[in-house]
């Protein structure tokens, strides 16, 4: 790969000075991302920051016409959105979803990884696919797929633990069922977070091996040693987009929700977000808390690669 | 080098479909346009609604009115719709002629100007066709009418008939009866229950507070009145929260995979419901046909006759339609003829609002119920025994809060957190009114 990423730059362009033409042409390549970035992602942005700072008053009963009026309601949604006790617990609630989730995804991705990159582990190619494949499988049917198994009546797990005479824990009463959606988390993640940890290994020049293994070094020593240390970027990687999909757990919860009483329509943060849009018709307030959950995901994720930045790609700029 | 050329591939088809897209996003936008006269002083009425039946209630009109063409757009329930109508109604335009309107939401689309007053394109005698309850639910007590009620979901009690022989039960005609009942079924098949206390069901708490004689919401001169947490409303939490603590009732939502589960094997021999249950039975629960019976619901006096109400839709007229007049005269037709109301009543399993015309649409006792005969004569006399209630503009944040409350509480198995619920449900109602500036009464 790297003698094909650096074939030389065309010395041509390099010598000649652009003329008039030339330097319209790369906006002319550029104009299609930016136009689609523009109408798709930059519009609506700004418009939902606008829809934030809006709100509709209503005047007496509300009936007839004229009766709604949409003016600016400066920093009220924010507030009210900041000390929503529903919102600050979806957030507190999330943030222990990430803490069950986010280390055991990561470090059963990291190990499927280092196992398939064992030198005597067989059937690489199918162990490989099965581990990636619930990545394939949507999250809204994943959850519907796992809400059966977790309701007693007809889950076959449930049946066979009956007929054992074992007592089976009620998955979806309210002590478990953050576990239950993050198991549904865990299952679908695994696979994704495990191929790009593969791949970074597979990058590994099987030198290094050769080397360690003349010096004596076991296999475990020198997946401890030698793999893990490089494929530190990618684990910091994985781990970014494990916080931002913690941050963003919404087809679970929300699948699981008919099915339970444990699972409130605030459950997670995109939650509280999707009822005030949709269930209150207030998508003021559902923009203001967009917004907050935007600002913190960028937040959380620039500071965590600032503070990781130095240690984890010193080699690479080295 | 394999996959780099692949996921060039990709790249290049979701551009394309992305220019594709942008492309055509002028030109797509028919779906809920407000009809428009074609040739000929052609007029084309656009329909947004969920309830079947309604492509051969529509094909029955066009057949006969080659002039006014109804045109049906499927949507997918009451909830997206409703938001897609409001978009519509913000943005100016978009918004289709006809809508299919849930009672409970008319008052929410009223405030938010979406419907229009059809009073004067609408026969006179059209008021007589209905119960004054169910009247009231489209007038909201004015002087405008904002729609034609179209089918109505007055509450009864289902029970396993062959079930309640083999344990000897009596079927209870009072809630007193009703938790003795349950109770005796637990002494004879501790599997088994007499119903479930559904925590994602707010209409159907709401029913059970009509019945007891809450009504939520009220007018009360230039103001709007909330009083769910009234002595009516906390009767009811009370009484089901008494029996979840007790264990006598299940405390497991309706409509899941394992509630489905339970009503067919005969775990659940017992539902609280509405006319419409003979066809989700038939849906969910395909083994008990022929086994069930209806039978009026528990009362809270004895001798007492009173029923609430859960379900049923309205159709109304948009504000933004071009049309109002022809799109009237096809409400009326559809929701208050002989003809139409068959057709909603045989094609569409809907129990008409109409009073004359049930008679004649409703001559059979439903599929799965082929041994009662006179289900639709008991029906007919609960259907005029629906208590009166009034929404008002937020049944939706009521509603919500009924299931954030509600599941805590069912989950605590405590009637006091039952009552506590109907408390935080008017807290978060009320609060919301005050927020978004509505005159409210304490």
């Amino acid at each position: 790969m790297a003698t094909l990423t650096d074939t030389p730059t065309t010395a041509a362009a390099a010598t000649r000075r652009p003329r008039r033409r030339g330097r319209l042409a790369p906006w002319v390549y550029l104009s299609p991302a930016l136009v689609l970035f523009a109408l798709f992602l930059a519009l609506p942005i700004l418009y939902s920051v606008y829809l934030s700072f809006r709100t509709v008053k209503v005047s007496g009963l509300g009936l007839g016409k004229g009766a709604r009026t949409e003016v600016w309601a400066g920093f009220d949604n924010y507030a009210r959105a900041l000390s929503d006790p529903d919102f600050l617990a979806s957030v507190a609630r999330v943030g222990l979803y990430g803490l069950v989730l986010v280390p055991t995804m990561l470090g059963l991705a990291l190990l499927f990884a280092l196992l398939l990159d064992a030198r005597r582990t067989r059937a690489k190619g199918f162990s490989r696919v099965s581990i990636f494949l619930p990545y394939a499988v949507p999250a809204v049917i994943a959850s519907l797929l796992w809400g059966f198994l977790y309701l007693p009546r007809v889950s076959p797990f449930f049946y066979v633990f009956d007929r054992l005479g074992w007592d089976a824990p009620e998955l979806l009463s309210s002590q478990w069922v953050l576990f239950a959606i993050a198991n549904i988390g865990l299952w679908g993640g695994v696979g994704f977070n495990m191929i790009v940890i593969y791949t970074s290994l597979k990058a590994i020049p099987t030198e290094l091996y050769e080397a360690a293994r003349l010096d004596g070094c076991s296999e475990v020593a020198i997946a401890w040693r030698i793999k893990i240390p490089v494929v530190m970027p990618s684990l910091i990687l994985t781990f970014l987009f494990s916080m931002i999909a913690t941050l963003q757990v919404f087809a679970e919860p929300m699948t699981l929700r008919p099915l339970t009483n444990t699972i409130s329509t605030t459950w997670s943060p995109l939650m509280k977000v999707y009822r005030d849009a949709f269930t209150r018709d207030d998508i003021y307030s559902a923009a203001a808390t967009s917004v907050v959950i935007a600002l913190a995901t960028f937040v959380l994720s620039f500071g965590f690669l600032r503070l990781v930045q130095r240690r984890a790609f010193s080699q690479e700029n080295a | 080098m394999r996959l780099h050329s692949g996921i060039r591939a990709a790249v290049a088809l979701t551009a394309t479909a992305l220019l594709a897209t942008a492309c055509s996003s002028g030109g797509t936008s028919s779906e809920g346009e407000t009809g428009s006269t074609g040739s000929g002083g052609k007029v084309e009425l656009s329909f947004w609604t969920w309830a079947p039946g309604m492509e051969e209630v529509v094909a029955a009109w066009n057949a006969a009115h080659p002039d006014v063409q109804v045109t049906v757009n499927k949507q997918d329930g009451g909830d997206p719709a409703v938001t897609k109508l409001l978009t519509a109604i913000k943005a100016g335009s978009g918004a289709p002629d006809l809508m299919q309107t849930e009672y409970q939401k008319i008052p929410t689309l009223v405030s938010a100007d979406a419907l229009a007053d059809i009073k004067g394109d609408l026969p006179g005698d059209v008021q007589s066709h209905f119960a004054d309850g169910t009247w009231q639910a489209v007038t909201l007590g004015s002087d405008a009418v904002y729609g034609v009620p179209q089918d109505s979901g007055p509450m009864e009690f289902y029970y396993r008939a062959d079930l309640f022989e083999k344990y000897g039960l009596e079927v209870p005609t009072t809630w007193a009866q009703y938790a003795e009942v349950a109770a005796e079924l637990r002494e004879k098949d501790p599997k088994a229950y007499l119903g479930t206390f559904s925590a994602t069901d707010a209409g159907w708490f709401t029913g059970l507070a009509q019945q007891a004689g809450a009504s939520w919401w009220g007018i009360d001169g230039d103001a709007w009145t909330v009083d769910i947490d009234s002595a009516a409303t906390q009767k009811v939490a009370q009484y089901w929260g008494d029996l979840v603590e007790k264990g006598v009732i299940d405390n497991k939502p309706m409509y899941t995979p394992e509630w489905n589960a339970a009503l067919n094997d005969g775990t659940q021999i017992g539902w609280v419901s509405a006319i419409w249950a003979p066809g989700v039975l038939a849906g969910n629960a395909a083994d008990t046909a022929g086994k069930w019976k209806m039978a009026p619901l528990p009362q809270w006096e004895e001798g007492g006759q009173a029923t609430g109400n859960w379900g049923g839709s309205a159709t109304s007229v948009t504000s933004q339609s071009k049309h109002p007049k022809e799109a009237a005269e096809f409400i009326a037709w559809m929701n208050s003829s002989q003809e139409g109301v068959n057709i909603l009543a045989q094609e569409g399993g809907l129990y008409p609002a109409d009073i004359p015309g049930q008679a004649e649409a409703l001559s059979e006792p439903p599929a799965f119920f082929p041994e009662q005969d006179d289900f639709y004569t008991i029906a007919a006399q609960i259907a005029q025994t629906v208590q009166p209630f009034t929404y008002g503009p937020n049944v939706n944040v009521a509603y919500s809060a009924y299931n954030d409350e509600f599941g805590k509480a069912a989950e605590a198995k405590k009637a006091s957190a039952f009552t506590a619920a109907v408390t935080a449900m008017q807290t978060a109602t009320v609060d919301d009114l005050k927020n978004s500036g509505f005159t409210v009464k304490d």
